[in-house]
C-alpha cells in the first residue's frame, strides 16, 4: 500500500456550476458531491453498485456515483437532483413524481428521477417495457414501482414539446 | 466505503498505459469501466497500489465494420454496443449488450474490460465463445492477436502478460444463414446471472451445418457444450434433437452451489435456457426478427 498518495487536481461542472478541487484518488464521486459540495440529494444506498440511489448524470448518461472515482469526472458535466429545478420551478419529472405519488420514503427518488431523465431525453414516448428497462438499476422498497411508472409516463406527456 | 489508498495515473494513449504498467509493476491495475474493479476495491478484495486510468484516451471506443469482421475498441461501452446498428446485425451481440446489468452499468462497463477480467459470471466471454473472436493484446513488445479460446485460461485468468492490455476485440461476422441467441436468468437486473446460454447456429436450408453452444456461470470459464453441438449438427433440428442437446448441455455444466442457487438447480436452469436459445436461434437463422431479453426471477 502506498505511504503517501498524490492528490489530483480536478475541474468539473456540477448542475451548471464549475468547481475546482484537489482530491484523493480513492474519493468516490458520490462523496465529492455529498461531502465537498454539500449536495446531499444524491444518496448512498447499498454502496455496492446495486441499488442506484446514487445515480447522477455524467455528460447526460446515468451512472452510479458510488462506482466512480471523483478523478474520473475531471472535465465532465454532472447533473444531480439539485440541478433539476430551474428558477424555483420544479422539473416536469419532479412534478410528475409528486402528482403520481411516485415516492413514499423518498430515498431512491433522486436516482430514479435521473434515470427517468436519461430515458426521456433519448425517448420521448417510452413504452411500458422501455420504462421498466430504464429503471431496472434503481431499487425502490416502498412503492412497488407502479406509481413510479405512472410518474414517468406523466412526465413524458408533460415534457412533450418542451 | 473506501478502497485502500492508491496512486492514480492517467494514460494519454494505450502505448503510454502499457509503459506505465511495465514501469509500475505488479501492484498496478488498469481502470476501464470500473464496474467490477471499483466494487472489488471498495470491498477490499482487490487492493492495487497503482491505478492506470484508460478512460481519458481518445479513439478507444469504436465499432468498425472491416470486411468480414466487426472491430470493437477495448473501451467501447456496453451501451454503445446496445445501440449500434452494425452490432445489431449480429443479434447475439445485441442480446448480450442490452442485457448486461442495468443502464448505469452499461453506460460505463466496457467489452475489453469484461474479457480482461474473465469473471466466470461475465456475459461477454460466454457470448463471444460461440463466434470466431480475436483479442488484440498490446504490450511492450508490440501487439499480438490471441483467439478468445486461448485468451481466457481460467476464472479471472487470461493470456495477458503483466505489461499487456486488451486494445481491440474483433468478431468475425457469421454467414447470412446463421442465427444466434443469448439468454441469461437473473434474480434482478443489477446482479450477475444465475446461469446463461449462448447458441449460434449456421443452417444450410433446413439442415444444421454448424452449432456453437456456450454455457455461462456454470463453471470456472464459459463452457462450450461440444456434445450438445454435435447433437444438433447435420440434418434438420427436430424436437428430439433439441432435447438431446439440452440433456448434453446439462451434463456439460459444472456449476457450484452458492447464494444464486444449488448446483442441481443451475444445471436444470441452464438446460432450459439452452432449449429456448436454440429455438430462437433457429428462427433468427431463418431471418425472423425475434426480440429477447434477459429473464428475471
Amino acid at each position: 500500500m502506498p505511504e503517501s498518495v498524490a492528490n489530483i487536481p480536478i475541474q468539473l461542472k456540477v448542475n451548471g456550476k464549475s468547481h475546482s478541487r484537489t482530491v484523493e484518488p480513492r474519493k468516490l464521486l458520490v462523496e465529492l458531491l455529498r461531502e465537498d459540495l454539500d449536495l446531499t440529494g444524491t444518496h448512498v444506498g447499498c454502496d455496492t453498485t446495486y441499488c442506484g440511489a446514487c445515480t447522477v448524470l455524467m455528460n447526460g448518461a446515468a451512472v452510479k456515483s458510488c462506482t466512480m472515482f471523483a478523478v474520473q469526472a475531471d472535465g465532465a458535466e454532472i447533473l444531480t437532483v439539485e440541478g433539476l429545478e430551474k428558477d424555483g420551478e420544479l422539473h416536469p419529472i419532479q412534478k410528475a413524481f409528486g402528482d403520481s405519488y411516485g415516492l413514499q420514503c423518498g430515498y431512491c427518488t433522486p436516482g430514479l428521477m435521473l434515470s427517468a431523465l436519461q430515458l426521456l431525453s433519448q425517448n420521448k414516448k417510452p413504452s411500458d417495457k422501455e420504462m421498466r428497462k430504464a429503471i431496472a438499476g434503481n431499487t425502490c422498497r416502498c412503492t412497488g414501482y407502479q406509481n413510479i411508472l405512472k410518474a414517468i409516463q406523466l412526465a413524458a406527456q408533460n415534457m412533450k414539446g418542451a | 466505503m473506501y478502497p485502500r489508498a492508491f496512486h492514480y495515473h492517467r494514460a494519454g494513449s494505450l502505448k503510454e498505459a502499457v509503459a506505465m504498467l511495465s514501469q509500475l509493476g505488479e501492484g498496478a491495475k488498469l481502470l476501464a469501466g470500473g464496474q467490477s474493479l471499483i466494487p472489488l476495491m471498495k470491498l477490499r478484495f482487490a487492493n492495487p497500489s497503482h491505478l492506470v486510468d484508460l478512460n481519458f484516451i481518445s479513439d478507444t471506443s469504436y465499432i468498425k465494420v472491416d470486411k468480414d469482421t466487426l472491430r470493437f475498441g477495448a473501451l467501447t461501452r456496453h451501451a454503445e454496443i446496445e445501440t449500434s446498428a452494425p452490432a445489431a446485425t449480429i443479434p447475439i451481440l445485441h442480446d448480450c449488450a442490452a442485457g448486461i446489468a442495468d443502464v448505469q452499468v452499461r453506460n460505463r462497463g466496457t467489452i475489453g474490460g469484461s474479457l480482461a477480467e474473465a469473471d466466470p459470471s461475465g456475459d461477454w466471454a460466454t457470448v463471444l465463445s460461440t463466434l470466431t473472436v480475436e483479442v488484440r493484446c498490446l504490450g511492450t513488445n508490440g501487439e499480438r492477436a490471441v483467439s478468445l479460446t486461448d485468451f481466457i485460461n481460467d476464472a479471472y485468468t487470461t493470456a495477458l502478460a503483466p505489461d499487456e492490455l486488451v486494445s481491440e476485440v474483433s468478431v468475425k461476422i457469421p454467414p447470412k444463414e446463421s442465427g444466434g441467441a443469448y439468454l441469461a436468468f437473473k434474480r434482478s437486473a443489477p446482479v450477475y446471472p444465475t446461469a446463461s446460454a449462448a447458441v449460434q447456429l449456421t443452417m444450410d436450408g433446413d439442415s444444421c451445418k454448424e452449432a456453437a453452444i456456450a454455457l455461462g456461470c456454470v463453471g470456472l470459464t464459459a463452457i462450450r457444450a461440444k456434445d450438445a453441438e454435435a447433437a444438433l449438427r447435420g440434418g434438420p433440428i427436430t424436437a428430439k434433437k433439441i432435447l438431446a442437446a439440452t440433456d448434453a448441455a446439462r451434463t456439460a455444466a459444472d456449476p457450484q452451489s452458492d447464494m444464486r442457487g444449488s448446483a442441481d438447480y443451475k444445471r436444470t436452469l441452464v438446460g432450459a435456457l439452452v432449449k429456448r436459445a436454440i429455438e430462437i436461434a433457429v428462427r433468427r437463422a431463418r431471418g425472423e426478427h425475434v426480440e429477447v431479453g434477459h429473464i428475471y426471477a
